[in-house]
Parts: structure tokens; sequence; C-alpha cells
């Protein structure tokens, strides 16, 4: 019996799968796919990244205590300020988040009604508490004057949230739904899901080192530092993925997508830092090229992050790891499996 | 329990815990001191120490700067249609040598001397969106009268190390914000959220014996009791420079100062 990192109902459906040239496919669990759902998940995932660039141009504009209340706004709970100076910016992030929390709200009825895979009906739970404490973060920073560990955590937790919601869209997608995945198994160690993880782990860090930056909590130089650390890590994963899984559309695709990501970051990164601190450090106020590098800079970084999970889901799903101790030497040919 | 049971009970302490802090938050704002000028003045302030005004000298002179001029940064104010002053920064003021905006204070010498806070208020005024005067000079427990003339709301933030951080807005013709520093601290920066180049400095003391150059460059400091002092000459950009001065009774002694070009 093949004994490997899958949960119990793909082992089922290991035990007869039809044989491919290079590999085995799985069928996929009995689920139906939902149109309406999926767009709603698409649009949630869209809208994060909205919230992520509105947020983005708050801390660069430097207007987060534009609006000096919360949850009020000026006082009011509906009133919509005249939006001048820091207040565009600050106001328009809130009425963002509002939406956003809005649909999370409606996804996750949705998902409790309609879903039958209650794994992800719990996800859809975790992704309503994720929202309700990012809001909470982002009063508790604008009631406590922008402290460097709650921005920080604020903007970390913005990200995380942006993944869930990106990995939500995947899981109610078509493809998700309905297609055989194809597997083979990673007998190479470190293991291409091992890779995977330490990417997002590297990828975490570096969130944290960059907003802790950006909230005055922390010097440039331990994220810069950290970019190298993650450039290698990120390339050495998706060589890894190129080079053993190319047959596999949904492991190469992502991986093409994370490495051309690590390198627009890397630029962006480096434009962010001649903008901001060789040349902006004593600027009289928020310029253009520094608003826009780092924005883009935050935005690509939380697109980096949300591929990188990605590819960590697909790997799971299409690259188990083979187990040596557990697994004899002929069944770890694939055709064998 | 089973499982369903307890997903949903994680859930739903989860959220209590969360409504929980946010009622936490709401309640610390209701709970912070009232913005009234006592709110941070000590609780009793000791008898003024009598300064004999028939001894009294004077210290006066004029910071220099020792270098070209810097050119004064422009500023951007297109983003608020109600601001329309004169756009250029104000952190190096340099007019034929002379350096404008120096606080200039008696950083020691006076012992243990008590003084009395004045009673009328400092006033710091914003219009054209930006804060007038730039540098302000005002005694631990002194009013500081804060007034909105622009047609926008401005919002003013203080972010002390030594004294408590506020944070709050004014819309145009709203009444005049009252404010006290309780505690000694120079170069406090406030600065206004609506409009990131509206910066200024407060400089909280706990003497009368302080002053801030004007576009000439020149300061004087009135009043001093004879003896040895240290003269601090502090620039928001440049540092501070400090000066040891003897004054002898009815004494007028000039002190002057310059500042070198901040090093790139």
């Amino acid at each position: 019996m093949v004994k490997c990192r899958v949960g119990p109902g793909r082992l089922r459906a290991l035990r007869n799968p039809p044989r491919h040239p290079r590999g085995t496919t799985l069928k996929a669990i009995a689920t139906t796919y939902n149109r309406g759902h999926h767009r709603l998940a698409v649009i949630l995932a869209c809208w994060t990244f909205l919230l992520i660039i509105a947020g983005a141009l708050v801390t660069s504009n430097d207007a987060g205590l534009s609006v000096p209340d919360w949850p009020t706004s000026f006082g009011s709970w509906y009133k919509i300020p005249k939006l001048v100076g820091g207040v565009k910016f600050e106001h328009t992030h809130r009425m963002i988040a509002q939406g956003a929390g809005l649909l999370t709200i409606i996804f996750t009825v949705w998902t409790w009604r309609v879903e039958k895979r209650r794994w992800l009906r719990v996800l859809a739970l975790a992704a309503l508490g994720t929202v309700i404490a990012q809001g909470i973060l982002g009063g508790l920073t604008v009631l406590f004057f922008l402290p460097p560990p709650v921005s920080s955590a604020h903007a970390a937790l913005a990200q995380t949230f942006f993944c869930i919601a990106v990995a939500m869209a995947l899981f109610t997608g078509r493809k998700w739904v309905e297609e055989q995945p194809r597997v083979e198994f990673d007998q190479r160690r470190p293991s291409l899901f091992t890779l995977t993880l330490l990417s997002i782990f590297v990828l975490y860090v570096q969130l944290i080192l960059g907003a802790l930056f950006r909230h005055h909590g922390l010097s440039w130089w331990p994220h810069v530092l950290n970019a190298v650390v993650v450039s290698f890590v990120l390339a050495w994963t998706a060589v890894r993925a190129l080079t053993a899984y190319p047959q596999i559309e949904a492991v190469r695709r992502p991986a093409i997508l994370m490495l051309s990501l690590v390198i627009a970051q890397l630029c962006l990164g480096f434009t962010a830092f001649l903008t901001r601190i060789a040349w902006g450090q004593n600027a009289v106020q928020p310029e253009l090229p520094m608003v826009v590098s780092t924005v883009a800079h935050v935005a690509v970084g939380a697109l980096l992050l949300a591929t990188t999970v990605i590819l960590a889901i697909q790997v799971w799903r299409h690259v188990p790891v083979a187990l040596e101790e557990r697994l004899p030497q002929a069944q770890r040919d694939p055709a064998a499996a | 329990m089973n499982k369903k049971t307890g997903w949903i009970e994680i859930t739903v302490g989860m959220l209590a815990l969360c409504a929980l802090l946010a009622l936490a938050a709401c309640s610390k704002k209701e709970e912070a001191p009232a913005a009234s000028p006592m709110a941070d003045q000590p609780a009793m302030a000791p008898a003024a120490t009598p300064i004999d005004p028939a001894t009294v000298a004077t210290i006066n002179g004029t910071v220099k700067f020792d270098g070209p001029a810097p050119k004064a940064s422009k500023i951007d104010m297109s983003q608020d249609p109600g601001c329309k002053g004169m756009n250029e920064a104000e952190n190096v003021v340099v007019n034929g040598g002379d350096l404008a905006n120096v606080f200039v204070y008696v950083k020691d010498g006076l012992g243990n001397r008590t003084f009395d806070v004045p009673k009328d208020p400092v006033v710091l005024d914003q219009s054209g969106c930006k804060y007038h005067p730039h540098i302000l000079g005002v005694m631990a427990g002194q009013t500081v009268q804060i007034k909105n003339d622009d047609p926008t709301t401005h919002n003013i933030h203080p972010t002390p190390k030594d004294n408590r951080e506020w944070n709050e807005s004014q819309p145009p013709s709203s009444p005049a914000i009252e404010k006290s520093f309780a505690r000694e601290e120079i170069m406090l920066p406030v600065k206004c959220n609506q409009h990131p180049w509206m910066k200024m400095y407060i400089n909280v003391v706990k003497t009368p014996f302080y002053a801030v150059t004007g576009k000439d460059g020149k300061y004087e400091i009135k009043g001093l009791p004879p003896g040895d002092y240290t003269i601090a000459f502090v620039q928001e950009k440049l540092g501070e420079q400090d000066q040891k001065v003897t004054v002898a009774a009815k004494d007028t002694k000039t002190v002057d100062q310059s500042f070198k070009p901040a090093a790139e």
C-alpha cells in the first residue's frame, strides 16, 4: 500500500488510479462547481488586492492619522468627509475595507449554505475571523498613534487575508473542483513541498521586516539583507519546480509567475530604496516617485506571497512527498504506484 | 462535544474576544484625559524664586549660518484646494548669512530656581496650510492656543518623547484648541496628518529664559539673574550647540553663534 503525506480521501483515490506514462492521476473528491460562489471568491480576492494598495497609499502618504478617530470617521458612522489631503487616502482605505468585510460576510454565509467540503467552510470562517481581527488592528493603530508593532501586524495580516482569499478563489474554481489531478511522487530531498513552505516562511519574515521598516520600528538593512535569502530560496524553489515537474501545468504556471514576480520585486525594492532612503530621506513631504515605488513594492510583494501560497497548494496536490521509510523501493516508481 | 460544535464554539469565542478588544479600544479613547490646559500640569507648582529686578542681566546676539545658504525646498500643496500659502519649506531659513528659527535657551545655571508659569497663552496659528510660528517656545504648564485660519480642516498631532501624545482635528472656523505640556522637551515635533508638509516644533522649558531667532538671526533673553550659564542654540536640522557665559548684575552680554551646514 502506498503511504504518503496525503489525506485519507486522496489515499482512497490512489488505490486504483488510471495509469499515465510518467505519473499517476487522482480522482477528485465529489463536489459541485458553483459559478456564482467562485466568482464572489475571485471578486473578494481582487477587492482585497485593491485594499492592500489603498493601505499602502495611506502609509506612503503619511496619512495614517488624518482621520483621528475609530471606528467612526470624524465622529460619524456613515458621512463621507471632504476627501482632501490625507483624508482622501485614509477614508478611502476605510471604505474599501468596509466593502471587503461585507464581501467576506456574504462569502462566508454562502459557503456555509452551498459548500460540501467542511474544510472550506472552516476556511471561510477563518477568513471572516481574520478580516474582523484586521479591522480591529487597523482601529488600534489609529487609537494608539501608529505603534510600529500594531501597524506592522496590520500590514502582515492584510497579506495573510489576501492569501486566504486567493486560496478560496482557487478552491472554488472549476479546475480545482472538476479536474482529475495528475500526481507524481516527490522523492528528492528537500522535497518541493518543503521548499515551497520554506519560501512562504522567508517571504513572511520579509513581509514583517519590511512592514517594521515602513512603520519606523526597524532599520532598513534587515529587510534588504533578508531579500538576498528570499531571492535564493524562491529561485531554488522555482528552478526545482520547473526542472522536475515542467509537465504539470498547475505547478509550472505559479512557479514561472513566482520567478517573474521575484525579479520585478527586486527591481521595485531597489527603486523604493533609492526614492525613499537615498534620495528622499530629507523630503519635506511624500514625493510621487517614492509613493509610486513603495506602493508598487507592497502590491507586488502581496502578489508574490499569494503566488507562493498557490504554488505550495498545487505542489501539495500534484507532487505529494513519498516517505522513504514507509515507501518500498519498488513502489517509489510512480507507474508502480 | 462533537467536532462541529467545537469549531462553532471556538469561532464564537474568537469573535467575542475581538469584540472585547474593540470595546477596550473604544473605552480607552473615552478614558483619555480631557483636552484641557490643566490636563498635563503638575499637581502643585512650587512658589517662584524671587529675582531682584535691579540686578537682572540681558543676553543677546546673532546666529549665523557658516556656508552657502541652502535652497528652500518647494512644497506642493495641490492635494488640498483649501491651501494657498507660500510653498517653501522652513527647515533651514537663511537670510544673508543670518539663521532664523533657532531656539535659544538657558540650559544650565539656574539651579533649583522655580518660575511662575505665565497666565497668557502662546498662540500657534495655522494659515496658508503652514504653522506660524515654525518654532515655538513655551513654559511647562503654559497654555498653547491653537487656531485654524484656513478654509480647510487641519489635524494637530504632536509626537513627543516625554509628554503625552495626542491627535485632534480642527475644522475651519472652529474654536481654538487649548493644550499644555507638562514636561520639559526640546524640539517636540508637531505635524498635520492631513497635510504632510506641515511641521513645526514646540520647545517646552521650565524657565522663561528662552528666545527664537528672527529672520535677521537675532535673539534676546532678558531678566536673567547674575550667574554662570550654559546657553543652548538648537536648530531642527543642524542640531544643538552650547556656549558658557557669565553675566554680572545689570550686564548686557552679546553671545553670537554660528552653525555649519549639515553633513550630507
